[in-house]
Formats: C-alpha cells, sequence, structure tokens
C-alpha cells in the first residue's frame, strides 16, 4: 500500500480574471492529521473544493490520486464513494429533523425500497457512540448548540465509511470546551485510521493537534512541515503564512485613554420575550473617552445580546436601567437612533446581518449614511464612489473595483468593508463583535492597527471576542460576562487568560 | 461583457421577437396601428409590474392587485355615473383608497408578519367578492364621461394640422433625445470633474446615435398613427418617476438594502417596517391607476374586470429580470418584460394562433427568462 492516502499533482484552477490555485501539489499521508493554513483568499478551500468534486475534473488542470488511483470525481458524490467527505464551516443539517434521520440523509438504510427506520436509528446511535456524543438520536437538530452539531456532522461522514475527513475552519464557532472536545475526536479517529485534512485560522490548535502542516500563499503551496521532524513553531508558519515576519500580532498603542466617560450602562437588564428568560441582569459599565475595552465570556454569555440592546435593540428585548451617552440619558428605540447618537455595531455575522452580498462595495459602505452625501433625499453617485474608493485605498481591501459584489470577497477584506461602512457614520464610540473571526494572520494585524489609529483619533472602542489573546492584545480594560451578568473587571496590567477563563465560567 | 449580455438580454430578446412577428406578418405587426394598439393595451399591466417589480425586490408578492384594480376601477364608475362626482375629484380619491388598500397590506405583512403571498391572497378573494357586490345590482356600468374614457382611449392632441403625421408628437419625441443627449454629456463633465473614468467619445457617440434612433423611430411609428396616447404618457411618466426613485434616491437604495438582506438593513439604521409599508401603499395606487386605466379603456366596469392581471404584472417583472431571492431588478426591465408578453400577445393574434398555444407559448417564455437569467447570474457570481 503506499503511504500517501492523497497526492494532488499540479492543480491549477483558474477563476475568470483570477488565478486562485496555481500548480499546487498536496500529499497527505496515511492516518495523518494534516493541517492546511494559510491567509484568506490563499486557496484552501478552492483546493478542498476541487478535492470533494465540488469543481467537477475538467474544470481543473492537473491530477487528484487518491489510494494510488487517479480520480476524476464529477461530483461531490463520487468522492463520498471514494471515500473523502468533507465538512463546512457553514454546517449542512437540517434543523427540523431529527439527528438520526440527519446522519442518515442521502444514503438512507433501506429494506426493499422503503427506509427501514429501525435500523436506521441502531446505526445512528453506534455512530454517535463513535463520536463520543450522549444525545438521543430523536431529538431535533435545531435543540442542539453548534459544537454538537458539528459531532453530528463527523457522524455523518463516518456513517458513510470516510478514510478522509477534511473539515473546514471546524472550531471558528466553538467555545473553548466544544473545541477541545473536537480536537481529541480528531485524534481518536486517526486510531482507528482515518486520515483527517483541516482548514484552521487558529494556530494554537494546529500545533497541538498536526503532524503535517503545508502552508499555501497566493494559489501556491508554500512549505509542507512535518511535526515529527520539530518543523513546527507558531513563528515558522506565521512567516511562511504571511511571507514576512510579524514580530508582535498585537500592534502597539501609544496613547492613553482621557478620563472621560463617553458610555455608561446603569443597573441595565435585557428579557427576551421570545426566549421568556432574562438574558442580561443588572450590568453595570462603563467606557471612556479612547478606550479599548474588551468584552470577554463564553459563548451564550449575552455578549452579542449587551451590544445589541445598547444598538437600538433590533431584537425587541424587554429593557431596564439607563444608558448615558456623554452623560446624557438616552433611549434608542431602533438603530438609527442609536446610529445619529454616534454609536456603530460591527456585527459577528458578516454575511448574515452585517453586509449586503449581492451589493457592491460602495453601495455597503455608503448604506448607513446615504444622508451625508444626498441632498433632499437624491444621492451624489460620484460622491459615493470618491468615498468608497478612499476606504478601499486606506483599509487596503483586496478588490479590482469598487463594483465588485461583496458577497465575492474575502473574509478579511469583508471585515473591512464592514469597518468602512460603520466608520463613515462618523461614530463615537465603536462596538466590535468577534472582528476577526474567520480571518487570517495578516489581515488580523490590519485591523488591529486601524482600531488602534482609531482610538488615538479619540473614538472608544467596545470589543467583544472569544480570543482571549486577542482580548489581552488590544484592550486596555477588560469585563468578563457570564449568564447575562458582569463577573468582573480586569484592568490590562491585571488580566490573564486564567483570571479571565475563572470569571466566565463563574456562575452569574 | 457577460454582465452587459445579462443586462441587456431582455433588449435583444424583445428585438428579435418583434422582428420575427414582423416577419412573419409581412409588416402588419410593426405598422403605426398595431404598436399603438400594443402599447395602449399594454399600459394597466405596466404600472402593475412597476409597482410589482418593488415588492418583488423586498421579498414579497402582492396578489390582490388585480381584484383591488377591478373593484377600484369599478368603484369609479359608480363615483363617475351614479353619483356624478366630477372625473378630476374621482381619480384623486381612487388613487388615495388604492394608497389605503396598500398600506393594510403592509400592516398585515410588516406588523403583523403574516406572510405576504397568503395575506394578498386572502385580498384576493376579498376584493373579488367586493368587486361582485358593487356591480352586482348592476352588471356592467356603462360610463359616458368622455374625459375619463380619454385617458385609456384618446391621443394627445395636435398643434398642427398636418396630414399623416401627428406633429406635437414628432417635438415630444426631438424634446426627448435632446434630453437624453443632455443627461449624458452632464453625467460625463461630472465624472470628469471627480476625475473618474469616462468611456470614450466614440463610445458615448455611438450609444447616444443608438438610443437617439430607437427614440427617432418609435416616435416616428406612432407619429403616423394617431400620436402619443394619453395611456402612454401616463405610463412614461410613472416608469420616469420610479426609475428616478430607484436609482437616485435615498428611499430607492434603502429598498434594495432591505431586499438585500432585511437583518443587515434593519442594524444599518434602516427602518424595515417603514420601507414594508411605503413599497405596498405604492403598489396600491399604481393598482388603483391600473383599474382606472383598464375601466376607461373598456369605457366601462365589468364583474370579471382584473381577472389574473396579477400574475401577469409578476410574469412581466420576472421576464424583465427581477430575482426571486430578493433585492435585484429593474423597473425598467420590468416594462420590458411586459412589453415582451404583449408582443408576443399580439404577435401571435395578427398570426391567427389559437388562444390555447398562446398561453402555452407565453409560460414557455416566462420559463426561459428565468433559466437564462439564473443561468447567467451563475456565470457572472
Amino acid at each position: 500500500m503506499n503511504e500517501n492516502i492523497l497526492e494532488m499533482r499540479n492543480i491549477t484552477k483558474e477563476f475568470p480574471g483570477v488565478k486562485a490555485l496555481n500548480n499546487v501539489n498536496f500529499k497527505v499521508k496515511r492516518g495523518e492529521i494534516h493541517c492546511l493554513v494559510g491567509e484568506n483568499g490563499a486557496g484552501k478551500s478552492t483546493l478542498m473544493k476541487v478535492l470533494s468534486g465540488v469543481y467537477p475534473h475538467g474544470e481543473y488542470k492537473g491530477d487528484i490520486v487518491f489510494n494510488g488511483e487517479v480520480q476524476k470525481f464529477s461530483n461531490v458524490r463520487d468522492s463520498e464513494k471514494a471515500g473523502i467527505a468533507i465538512i463546512y464551516q457553514e454546517l449542512a443539517l437540517v434543523p427540523e429533523m431529527t439527528v438520526y434521520e440527519n446522519i442518515y440523509l442521502g444514503h438512507e438504510i433501506k429494506k426493499g425500497s422503503v427506509i427501514d427506520w429501525n435500523e436506521t436509528i441502531v446505526q445512528a446511535t453506534k455512530m454517535l457512540k463513535k463520536v463520543k456524543l450522549d444525545v438521543n438520536p430523536e431529538t431535533k437538530v435545531k435543540n442542539l448548540g453548534v459544537g454538537r452539531q458539528q459531532l453530528i456532522e463527523i457522524a455523518k461522514a463516518l456513517s458513510k465509511n470516510v478514510q478522509l475527513l477534511i473539515l473546514d475552519e471546524p472550531t471558528a464557532a466553538l467555545n473553548e470546551d466544544d473545541s477541545e472536545n473536537l480536537l481529541n475526536l480528531l485524534k481518536e479517529l486517526k486510531t482507528q485510521g482515518i486520515t483527517s485534512i483541516m482548514i484552521s485560522h487558529k494556530l494554537k490548535e494546529v500545533i497541538a493537534i498536526a503532524d503535517t502542516v503545508t502552508v499555501l500563499r497566493d494559489g501556491q503551496t508554500i512549505c509542507s512541515l512535518d511535526a515529527r521532524k520539530g518543523e513546527i513553531s507558531e513563528n515558522i508558519i506565521i512567516k511562511n503564512m504571511v511571507g514576512r515576519e510579524i514580530d508582535n500580532i498585537y500592534p502597539k498603542r501609544d496613547c492613553k485613554p482621557s478620563e472621560e466617560t463617553i458610555l455608561q450602562l446603569k443597573h441595565w437588564s435585557a428579557y427576551d420575550t421570545s426566549l421568556g428568560r432574562e438574558i442580561l441582569k443588572d450590568i453595570n459599565i462603563h467606557v471612556k473617552k479612547g478606550e479599548i475595552v474588551g468584552i470577554a465570556g463564553l459563548m451564550g454569555a449575552g455578549r452579542t445580546e449587551l451590544a445589541q440592546s445598547i444598538f437600538g435593540n433590533p431584537k425587541k428585548y424587554k429593557l431596564k436601567g439607563e444608558l448615558f451617552i456623554n452623560g446624557e440619558k438616552k433611549v434608542f428605540k431602533h438603530p438609527s437612533d442609536a446610529i445619529r447618537a454616534g454609536v456603530a455595531y460591527v456585527t459577528e455575522d458578516r454575511k448574515g446581518d452585517g453586509l449586503i452580498l449581492i451589493q457592491d462595495i460602495k453601495q455597503n459602505i455608503s448604506i448607513s449614511n446615504l444622508k451625508s452625501i444626498a441632498k433632499n433625499g437624491i444621492i451624489n453617485q460620484n460622491e459615493e464612489i470618491k468615498i468608497a474608493n478612499e476606504y478601499k485605498a486606506s483599509f487596503n481591501i483586496k478588490a479590482p473595483t469598487i463594483e465588485q459584489k461583496v458577497g465575492n470577497l474575502s473574509g478579511g477584506n469583508q471585515q473591512k468593508v464592514s469597518l468602512g461602512k460603520w466608520l463613515f457614520t462618523k461614530p463615537k464610540i465603536l462596538i466590535l463583535d468577534e472582528p476577526t473571526r474567520g480571518i487570517d494572520v495578516g489581515a488580523k494585524f490590519e485591523i488591529y492597527t486601524i482600531m488602534n489609529e482609531l482610538v488615538a483619533q479619540g473614538m472608544s472602542i467596545i470589543m467583544i471576542s472569544s480570543e482571549l489573546p486577542e482580548v489581552l492584545g488590544m484592550s486596555d480594560r477588560i469585563y468578563v460576562v457570564s449568564e447575562g451578568r458582569i463577573t468582573g473587571e480586569l484592568p490590562i496590567e491585571e488580566a490573564t487568560q486564567e483570571k479571565i477563563m475563572e470569571l466566565a465560567t463563574k456562575e452569574g | 461583457m457577460k454582465k452587459n449580455i445579462r443586462e441587456y438580454g431582455m433588449y435583444i430578446a424583445l428585438v428579435f421577437i418583434m422582428a420575427v412577428f414582423s416577419f412573419m406578418t409581412d409588416g402588419l405587426f410593426i405598422s403605426s396601428r398595431n404598436i399603438s394598439n400594443l402599447i395602449n393595451q399594454m399600459g394597466y399591466i405596466a404600472v402593475l409590474a412597476v409597482g410589482m417589480t418593488l415588492v418583488i425586490v423586498i421579498r414579497h408578492t402582492d396578489l390582490s392587485v388585480g381584484y383591488v384594480a377591478g373593484f377600484l376601477g369599478a368603484v369609479a364608475a359608480i363615483l363617475l355615473t351614479k353619483m356624478e362626482i366630477p372625473v378630476f375629484i374621482t381619480i384623486p380619491v381612487i388613487l388615495v383608497l388604492g394608497v389605503i388598500i396598500g398600506l393594510f397590506n403592509g400592516f398585515m405583512v410588516a406588523k403583523l408578519g403574516i406572510p405576504a403571498f397568503v395575506a394578498s391572497l386572502a385580498g384576493m378573494l376579498i376584493f373579488r367578492g367586493a368587486l361582485l357586490q358593487v356591480t352586482e345590482g348592476t352588471g356592467t356600468i356603462i360610463i359616458s364621461n368622455k374625459i375619463f374614457n380619454a385617458i385609456g382611449n384618446g391621443f394627445i392632441p395636435d398643434i398642427a394640422n398636418l396630414p399623416g403625421v401627428h406633429l406635437l408628437t414628432l417635438i415630444l419625441g426631438a424634446l426627448a433625445i435632446v434630453l437624453y443627449v443632455w443627461s449624458e454629456l452632464t453625467n460625463r463633465r461630472n465624472k470628469k470633474k471627480y476625475n473618474f473614468d469616462v468611456i470614450s467619445p466614440g463610445m458615448l457617440t455611438a450609444k447616444m446615435i443608438l438610443v437617439s434612433a430607437v427614440i427617432s423611430y418609435v416616435t416616428w411609428i406612432l407619429a403616423k398613427y394617431n400620436g402619443l396616447s394619453w395611456t402612454v404618457v401616463i405610463v412614461i411618466a410613472v416608469v420616469a418617476v420610479y426609475h428616478f426613485i430607484t436609482t437616485k434616491t435615498v428611499l430607492g437604495r434603502h429598498i434594495y438594502a432591505v431586499g438585500g438582506n432585511p437583518e443587515a438593513a434593519q442594524l444599518s439604521g434602516i427602518n424595515v417596517n417603514k420601507i414594508t409599508y411605503i413599497v405596498f401603499g405604492s403598489m396600491g395606487m399604481l393598482a388603483a391607476l391600473s383599474g382606472i386605466l383598464y375601466t376607461s379603456r373598456l369605457q366601462s366596469a365589468t364583474t370579471t374586470a382584473g381577472a389574473l392581471f396579477e400574475l401577469d404584472a409578476i410574469a412581466a417583472a420576472y421576464v424583465g429580470g427581477v430575482s426571486a431571492a430578493g433585492g435585484v431588478g429593474k423597473v425598467t426591465g420590468s416594462i420590458i418584460g411586459a412589453l415582451v408578453m404583449a408582443s408576443l400577445s399580439s404577435g401571435m393574434n395578427l398570426m391567427g394562433v389559437g388562444i390555447s398555444y398562446q398561453y402555452i407559448i407565453r409560460g414557455m417564455v416566462l420559463a426561459l427568462a428565468v433559466i437564462f437569467d439564473v443561468a447567467t447570474r451563475k456565470k457572472v457570481a
């Protein structure tokens, strides 16, 4: 048997105007965990789509050799038949169906021509055991958290007798516990002979789990690093990813926040009528001018809810307490009120509720402040182009023109468009919800630099983040949220990862 | 280039269809009389298609507009004949009633959260009943008001009595060309002021000559018959206003933002409910206008007025490139869509194609248009 389960030789894939993959060579050894890293737009996802048959044979150049044979997949079904399964960042489960229905969706167990539901449940239970997930197979998927849904996806892959499992940023949406759980499962599967390819931006994870790391940059293979030879370290990976050395991922900031308080919440509570429970309880926080305040906490602790309750309360929570901006009491009935008062909110979910993907860069940048470039309700479209070009240049948004649809941009560039959109509203307070989720190191650094420039100009930033190094690296002060309460306030000098985790897991 | 093909595909299809029918009918199709009739007959669908475009853009649909048009047309007839209210009061009253009905639809969709399909299906039944109710005693209501009937049948007066040609129409056509050239040139000047790239003078001249030629030709054809009809004047006015709103104003941009991503629009400070009210209110007003055009064209209100108007309007919008996924679609596209559908009916009638085949062919064209749309969209993305 061949030592390599997979060999992709000289793969080239072109899109109109762009060479996404340029002569990529990629080898995966049997039974290893192979991590694929690279900046956004480096070609990782494209390579995996070529492998799994999303881009069928003939649409790319080069050879895929799997299990020693050249494969010509014409669709995903072919690659699955060969033993390759891919799990995307956006999970492909049907929320209204049960766990067992989902696991066998598309390859149902049949007796004659009808589905054998009893056998399905028996088999599904076995698969759930394999992924160490303790749920009733008759639960509807919509009632499970993201972490568990991820495991069900893996169970589904296992049920297809997968030999090579591909995971595209599996831990992007998971909290620390769930992430660890997942990584342990991958190691466990390795002992059972299943080879995994994982795409990830979280280098700590990569280092913890990878046997081999392949780095892609600008559609080319830069290097393959072997952990067994001790070739892997964070610095080396980053250096290869960005093509230059970044000494400090978090750029230094010279300015200090002023003493002036710009935003204050007093006894702030929120009740979610659709959930029927209180999601924010007696919150007292303040933000100073020119300060970056980090909000840390686990998923579901109420961080996004806090941001939205300040930003015009679009989900219509029942609010109690007082909100002061510049010492003035304010009531925001709609996001437009908050924008007028100088608050901006960059959402966590860029694609879902942040940007209008089918519109172009300039339309997305201007949408929240069309007033400023309009006279009598008529837009000055030349002014709009000018402003969009300014943001494109100053934020280094990588796109041919500002007429490019935002949906075609990479995550980092989309985030820069979001930032541009909100800075165009000339805010005093900028709320960033997971500002660097799913973004590569290079773009992260650029976004941190922009944040530093903004606070230097006197803007205040509230940064919600699940990445503790980021919270520690960027904040002047940190609040920790747990179960809808502020469980602690840490000046940056006293903050450590351990302290934050302790406060974040404290009963609210 | 691919983007351009997508954009101009409908225009090319329209020209192609017209050329084929002209050829098959020995030029009868392209005769002044037929073109004038064709345009006047599609007026009441065209205004509906304009409103429907915006409704579909914000991801809703309105099935009630057909019978709302029928019902309000009947109300107009009653106001004019039985209550003898002057026509210049009747028309605004009917338009306001249309807006109120539209706002009520908007209320059900935005405030109560009922899917627009269901809410407007209920409206369709209700107004069908209402139409039967008001015409029950009398049956068809004949309208004798000359001014009202002129809306659907009359032509603009001429300033001179030249044999065989309508002078005012020609003058208006010339004015339109001047206005068009002027707007292209100011646009170019403004872009230069901002140091933006502009298309080469050669390309601009070619474009201006092409568009001017089309305007000249249409004007000439109409001028050879009776000139511009009031229906055409109204449709052009409606299209011009809506085209302006959708492409140049903050309101227009907000409508497309809501269609493109309602959650993002809400978080961008746009009041999604307000936009929904405005779009449904405008739809109601245009339904009323459609009712006026249709009733006036028939010079009477009938018990079946408005049947299937909504489906013709929706079909015109889809043929014109509006996307069911929301956020995409142009008012001008929908008008071309309406013209394509009207040309098909007219051409097939001239050729003596049976009504059964006409439906089948129009259905196939609708499917083809959407297939084309989906296929080109994939390529661009």
